[in-house]
């Protein structure tokens, strides 16, 4: 389990190569996926057009006129070489400030009874550790958080809610992370958070980005509707 | 400036342009035209730039009140329309003035239609693109399709005087039989047995098909006993084509970012707008090419598309 020796290069269509780095969901692996997203953005390779990092693998749009796998491969490896250990920017923190259980978190009396747990338990729980956010997806700006501790691992609705109130906090299996938009899901719904998590007419639409850590800071009702009137 | 008022919205009609690139790490989808043909060819028949934004409606189009004199053109799907009452053609562009009522009827084959006017349609661009995505309430008009009584503005440029069409030997074929040509993978692995299915069969569309996937039915395209039922979400573009537990396959469009089914095969950059025309019910088979013939075709495809777009004069 975790990084291969080699990565795995699979072609996608006429327009994308997939270098797939490990075969699990581990820091490692996607630490390795960042820095090479890190890389190539930075540095460039000719004819390639988009680079999307995801868990443990990286996508490539390139412009067949311009480059081939091979070509982008080659690129990739000797940028790889030039590279004498794992370097990603560096990180940032963003906390989270989420108002846990009642109509905001229909399902946190779900996740505590699953676990034999209080509800106090479960936000505590959620809200301790810093979780990196492994990729981004789904929807714009949705985080898909690696470290949920083990005791709150429960499994997603069995039908999905056809709609999600954008900020929500959810759990899905060992997977937690935010709903920026209204959109239908089937995690369960801890809590939600005041803030604005996309705001596409800004010059930077999002608070966060894959790398990042997130923290959530637990609010009461009132300070979750003051957060709310300050957004804009 | 002012170009129409909106009488009749059509079902599903949205301000698209070649799509919002860059944000795909951050789960923003590319969006944008689903048939990159006809509508490049639309803004080249009234003189604009392949990425000047137009309207893309879903088999019934909108029925418009001109506002102000400017050149239009439709292509696409082979709709029935009307100017002022009497019958008008797609593929050509065409002088509306103040006063006139355009409407782009429902489609008789194909499914989608795509109306250029001069200038392009000008909406805000919101993170480098006016295409509208409607999940996210985002670009286009106010992130949604059009409805009855909006006003829709126009960039600047003069209205053509050429009369310019596209001849029928070079606009596509459409057909309820459609061959879609594939590069087996990123997961091909997965299947085996599979494979000879989904390249030797016969699927239909069914109604589940929009902008962000179209479903089909057919024979079971089944995984590889030991393959896993779902895979680590991964990115995926416009043209894979995704397994999920039931066999049937989705081809993923332009409003899909990560999936989690094993992907089969990708269907082509040059087939794309064959999907985008394809209606519920046609048949789609997947023919299997090689990554240098997928490239040959795609050199190919754009070298026909430059020779269309210098014959009608359009910038590029």
């Amino acid at each position: 389990m975790g990084l291969y020796r080699e990565p795995l290069v699979r072609i996608v269509g006429d327009r994308g190569v997939l270098v797939e780095y490990g075969d699990s969901i581990h820091p490692e692996v996607n630490l390795k996926v960042r820095a090479m997203a890190g890389l190539l953005e930075t540095r460039g390779v000719e004819g390639l057009q988009e680079v999307v990092p995801t868990y443990r693998s990286l996508l490539l749009i390139y412009d067949p006129m311009a480059t081939q796998p091979q070509t982008l491969i080659r690129g990739l490896r000797s940028l790889e070489k030039g590279m004498s250990e794992i370097q990603v920017p560096p990180p940032r923190e963003v906390e989270i400030p989420v108002c846990y259980g009642g109509e905001f978190g229909p399902d946190i009396e779900f996740v505590a009874n699953y676990h034999g747990l209080t509800v106090e338990d479960v936000i505590r729980i959620h809200s301790s550790p810093r979780y990196q956010i492994y990729m981004m997806g789904f929807t714009p700006g949705f985080p898909f958080l690696g470290g949920l501790p083990e005791l709150l691992a429960t499994p997603r609705l069995e039908t999905p809610r056809l709609s999600v109130p954008a900020g929500s906090v959810a759990i899905a299996a060992n997977q937690t992370g935010i709903y920026p938009i209204t959109s239908p899901g089937g995690w369960r719904l801890i809590g939600r958070t005041p803030l604005r998590l996309f705001r596409p007419e800004r010059e930077q639409p999002f608070l966060y980005k894959a790398g990042d850590f997130i923290r959530f800071r637990p609010i009461d009702r009132e300070s979750y509707y003051a957060l709310a009137q300050k957004q804009d | 400036m002012p170009a129409f008022k909106v009488v009749e919205p059509g079902p599903m009609t949205t301000v698209q342009d070649l799509g919002r690139f860059g944000y795909q790490a951050y789960g923003v989808p590319v969006s944008g035209v689903l048939d990159q043909f006809s509508a490049r060819v639309a803004n080249w028949l009234v003189g604009n730039p392949s990425g000047a934004a137009v309207l893309e409606s879903t088999f019934m189009g909108p029925k418009l009140e001109v506002l102000g004199e400017c050149t239009v053109a439709v292509t696409g799907a082979d709709v029935a329309m009307a100017l002022n009452g009497r019958p008008v053609e797609p593929w050509r562009a065409m002088r509306v003035r103040a006063g006139d009522e355009f409407w782009i009827r429902q489609a008789k084959a194909g499914l989608r239609a795509y109306l250029a006017v001069t200038g392009g349609i000008d909406v805000p661009t919101v993170m480098g693109s006016r295409s509208t995505y409607v999940a996210a309430g985002l670009g286009g008009l106010e992130g949604r399709p059009i409805k009855k009584g909006d006003l829709i503005r126009r960039g600047p440029g003069t209205p053509r005087r050429r009369e310019t069409i596209l001849t029928e030997g070079q606009r596509p074929r459409l057909k309820e039989e459609i061959t879609l040509r594939a590069v087996a993978g990123p997961q091909e692995e997965h299947f085996g047995e599979g494979l000879r299915v989904f390249f030797g069969s016969e699927f239909k569309v069914t109604p589940q098909a929009d902008r962000m996937g179209y479903r089909l039915d057919g024979p079971e395209v089944m995984r590889m006993p030991e393959a896993p039922p779902s895979i680590i979400s991964e990115p995926s573009i416009p043209g894979a084509v995704q397994i999920p537990p039931d066999g049937k396959p989705i081809i993923l469009l332009v409003e899909q970012t990560v999936g989690g089914y094993a992907k089969i095969a990708t269907v082509i950059w040059a087939d794309l707008p064959l999907v985008a025309q394809a209606r519920p019910r046609d048949r789609i088979r997947f023919s299997q090419v090689t990554l240098a013939q997928a490239h040959a075709i795609y050199k190919e495809a754009m070298e026909r598309l430059e020779a269309i777009r210098i014959g009608l004069g359009a910038p590029p």
